[in-house]
């Protein structure tokens, strides 16, 4: 059997999965037994040249982390999809837009302005901000232009694979790999992950009826050991989110956040979670309930941590 | 005037972009070295619990996530008025020591090893960690991986998650170690000290016996006097978790030692227009360019700096190791760049000397693990080493414990103005008027930069010790005159 042919690309993401990709350790060597990198700017000294002189769909497979930040992510995700058979969406990044993603409660504006000119050590008293195009003493200099709003790959190119977490944990990443190696693939559009309704079943934390009359701070009191943090009253997304990654964070006692997006079937994570919150707060009482809640602080930050981008909210309406 | 740019480097949120203008008679005009991508965490963070903070910043970068969750960590710590228990402490920097362990391992076997070990002038399919490993033994090459892999494990034993993770809380961390687990974390450490001992023994015996690779490091073209920064304990010795900031000037004299609240008094952030990243110098000299010497504000913070800017280190090993530095390279401070890779390796042994106290201590396996805030959060300061410099991040409240700014002062962009000025100075003392541009330029500058691990190359991002580099120069007009690429 010929060898595959992978590639491996980051746009805007902060290179944990390159590191998470480097976690497999060994088993690295049976990748390279099976799958030949031909592109990846990380390990590999292959230019983007060299991509665009491939021919279409020469590349078996594609693992695309980071999300969709400017025109340079936007032409590389193009491009290596039009390259590849299988395009891979690996990462919350590419996924779901991840952490950066929250960048879409604001806008570019507000984004440079705060970098440049309102940050407390910034210095600059002439109010310069970084251009596209420069003119300096010795010719011209470019930059590429910061977008508005932070976009998924499958907002931008066709996806055949998901790929979840932040990072993907080890045993995800192998997974993922392990079926590119066999061919064995489900059908298209499908994540490649431990199935696992959600976080709960890998969480080892005993589970009750869920009832809440208050929301703590996971500052504020430490959790009973083995017990539910949500029961507890720890805002654990762990029910809204989809299983897979072992459960860590609980185990660690610290709710889980939302890393592996939404459940199997549920087009949006934040509705989810709240539709869950709403079955478990123990009140009737409308002032109550809105008491209940006034204990999450920041509930669209919260809620859509990792899947703003994705979700049906998708970015804030700025008022000019 | 001709351009040359070098495109991509690799990235730093991006990848970065070197172009090097040059005079009509050939020589070096300018050198400008641009960061293309921007992603606004100080923006998009404001809003957020502040007890996220930790988890929020750290996806600033997958390679350092440990450097921004202790720093962010530590702010929080300060603008809830609460101090960590002792055991929370200790586990935090032995945590940290594991990271540290790691991340110095990578650097100096996968990135800079290949200069060394392979020497500056070995061919390009050499030049990588395969070479290294072929040079070194197989047996080093495999202490390599798994000296990687087990402080991986201390890292989620301690912290949660191998990647980005979890256990900081204001006053302390989530999670205690068990017995089981301080065993095991103590053989990784002797086996570390070991393997630091081994690392230096491998810089001796490849670098140091080799006059000409001594004669390289102490040559012109890789030295700068600048300022130099790095934490210090109370003894003034080296500490990457905790202390105050201690400047030297380049004749190595104290200029400054500032608590993490007093920074906005010694580092201001400069801005160009030709760049995403900022450049940082120290308030009371003042931005005078990029420029070297006493009168500018321009410093560095990396291992070398923080070498520079202590009295000493404070374990037996690596005070050895730190004399004998010193000693050899002709007193402090050491404005030799290439001397980082030295200093790296003594941090090194270092992390990992400390690493084994920490986990021999006794109160490490002990249950009290959290102070809780009785405190409103209000406004704080965290400073911690990153291995990449001196990592600052500071946070104001509002009235639900939401953040209300955020302001970031990462590793790497300490290190940017001494950056340009290095690529600078390898561009100058390769392109010479009237010459051809030497087919040595890309490794010349790639060796300018590499010392300081900037994050735009960090650990994984040259896994082999090459980058795609890709060199243009054209004339005046436009056309293409020479093309370098490898």
């Amino acid at each position: 059997m010929a060898k595959l042919k992978v590639a491996l690309y980051w746009a805007a993401s902060c290179g944990g999965c390159e590191i998470a990709t480097l976690l497999i350790a060994e088993k690295i060597l049976k990748l390279a037994e099976a799958a030949d990198i031909v592109f990846w700017p990380v390990a590999i000294d292959a230019k983007y040249a060299d991509v665009e002189k491939m021919d279409d769909k020469s590349i078996d497979a594609c693992l695309f982390n980071g999300a969709i930040r400017n025109s340079e992510n936007e032409h590389l995700a193009k491009l290596l999809r039009q390259k590849s058979k299988i395009m891979i969406a690996y990462g919350s990044c590419a996924v779901e837009g991840c952490i950066p993603g929250l960048a879409n409660f604001y806008n570019r504006k507000m984004v440079m302005d705060t970098a440049y000119l309102d940050t407390a050590s910034t210095d600059n008293p002439d109010k310069i901000i970084p251009q596209t195009s420069i003119k300096v003493p010795e010719g011209e200099l470019e930059l590429p232009e910061l977008w508005e709003t932070v976009r998924t790959l499958a907002q931008t190119v066709d996806v055949d694979y998901f790929v979840p977490g932040c990072p993907p944990e080890e045993r995800t990443t192998w997974l993922a790999l392990e079926g590119l190696i066999s061919g064995k693939l489900p059908p298209k559009g499908s994540f490649l992950v431990h199935p696992a309704n959600a976080v709960c079943n890998d969480c080892p934390r005993v589970k009750h009826e869920k009832k809440v009359k208050t929301f703590h701070r996971p500052y504020e009191l430490a959790p009973e050991p083995d017990k539910c943090l949500l029961e507890q009253g720890f805002l654990c997304y762990g029910v809204a989110t989809r299983g897979g990654c072992g459960a860590p964070c609980p185990q660690a006692n610290m709710p889980c956040t939302g890393c592996y997006g939404p459940v199997e079937g549920v087009r949006d994570q934040g509705s989810h979670f709240l539709s869950a919150l709403a079955s478990i707060i123990d009140s009737n009482d409308p002032d109550e309930i809105q008491k209940i809640l006034d204990g999450i602080p920041d509930p669209a930050g919260t809620f859509y941590r990792y899947s703003l981008a994705d979700s049906m909210i998708n970015r804030a309406r700025i008022n000019p | 005037m001709k351009k040359i740019v070098i495109d991509p480097i690799t990235r730093l949120e991006g990848h970065g972009k070197i172009t090097i203008f040059l005079k009509d008679d050939g020589s070096v005009a300018n050198v400008y070295l641009q960061i293309p991508e921007l992603r606004g965490f100080e923006q998009f963070s404001v809003g957020r619990p502040v007890e996220d903070m930790p988890q929020i910043t750290q996806r600033i970068c997958g390679v350092c996530p440990e450097a921004h969750h202790m720093a962010s960590v530590k702010a929080l710590d300060d603008m809830f008025h609460v101090e960590p228990t002792s055991t929370a402490k200790k586990l935090r920097e032995l945590f940290y020591s594991a990271f540290y362990v790691t991340d110095h391992t990578t650097h100096f076997y996968i990135l800079a090893g290949p200069d060394f070990v392979m020497g500056p002038d070995a061919p390009v399919a050499e030049r990588n960690i395969l070479g290294v490993i072929a040079k070194v033994g197989l047996e080093l090459g495999g202490q390599v991986i798994n000296t990687r892999k087990e402080n991986h494990w201390v890292i989620q034993a301690i912290g949660g998650r191998q990647i980005h993770p979890v256990f900081g809380l204001p006053g302390g961390v989530s999670k205690r170690i068990s017995e089981d687990e301080r065993k095991q974390i103590e053989d990784i450490a002797k086996r570390s000290v070991e393997f630091g001992r081994t690392s230096l023994k491998v810089f001796n015996d490849i670098v140091l016996k080799n006059k000409a690779y001594v004669d390289l490091i102490v040559s012109d073209a890789y030295t700068h006097k600048t300022y130099y920064m790095g934490l210090v304990d109370d003894k003034n010795r080296v500490n990457f978790y905790d202390g105050k900031v201690r400047v030297v000037d380049p004749d190595g004299k104290e200029f400054v030692k500032y608590a993490p609240n007093e920074y906005l008094d010694n580092v201001g952030e400069h801005v160009e227009p030709w760049s995403y990243t900022k450049f940082t110098f120290l308030k009371k000299v003042g931005w005078k360019g990029f420029t070297d010497g006493k009168g500018s504000g321009v410093y560095r913070a990396t291992p070398l700096s923080r070498l520079n800017a202590a009295e000493g280190m404070a374990t037996p090993l690596a005070q050895e190791e730190y004399q004998k530095m010193y000693s050899t390279l002709g007193g402090k401070p050491v404005h030799h760049t290439l001397a980082t890779h030295w200093a790296r390796l003594i941090e090194l042994l270092y992390a990992a000397e400390r690493m084994l106290e920490l986990s021999q201590d006794k109160e490490i396996t002990g249950p009290n693990i959290r102070n809780f805030p009785t405190a409103k959060p209000t406004e704080g300061v965290g400073i911690v080493e990153a291995p990449r410099g001196t990592l600052t991040h500071h946070y104001t409240a509002d009235e639900k414990g939401c953040i209300k700014t955020c302001n970031l002062i990462v590793g790497t962009t300490n290190n940017q103005a001494a950056l340009f000025m290095s690529v600078k100075k390898a561009a100058q003392a390769l392109i010479k008027p009237g010459k051809d541009i030497p087919e040595a330029l890309l490794n010349q500058i790639e060796m300018a930069w590499r010392p300081y691990d900037p994050c735009m190359s960090c650990s994984t991002h040259t896994l082999p010790g090459t980058l795609p580099l890709d060199v243009s120069v054209y004339d005046a007009e436009g056309n293409l005159v020479k093309h370098l690429s490898r």
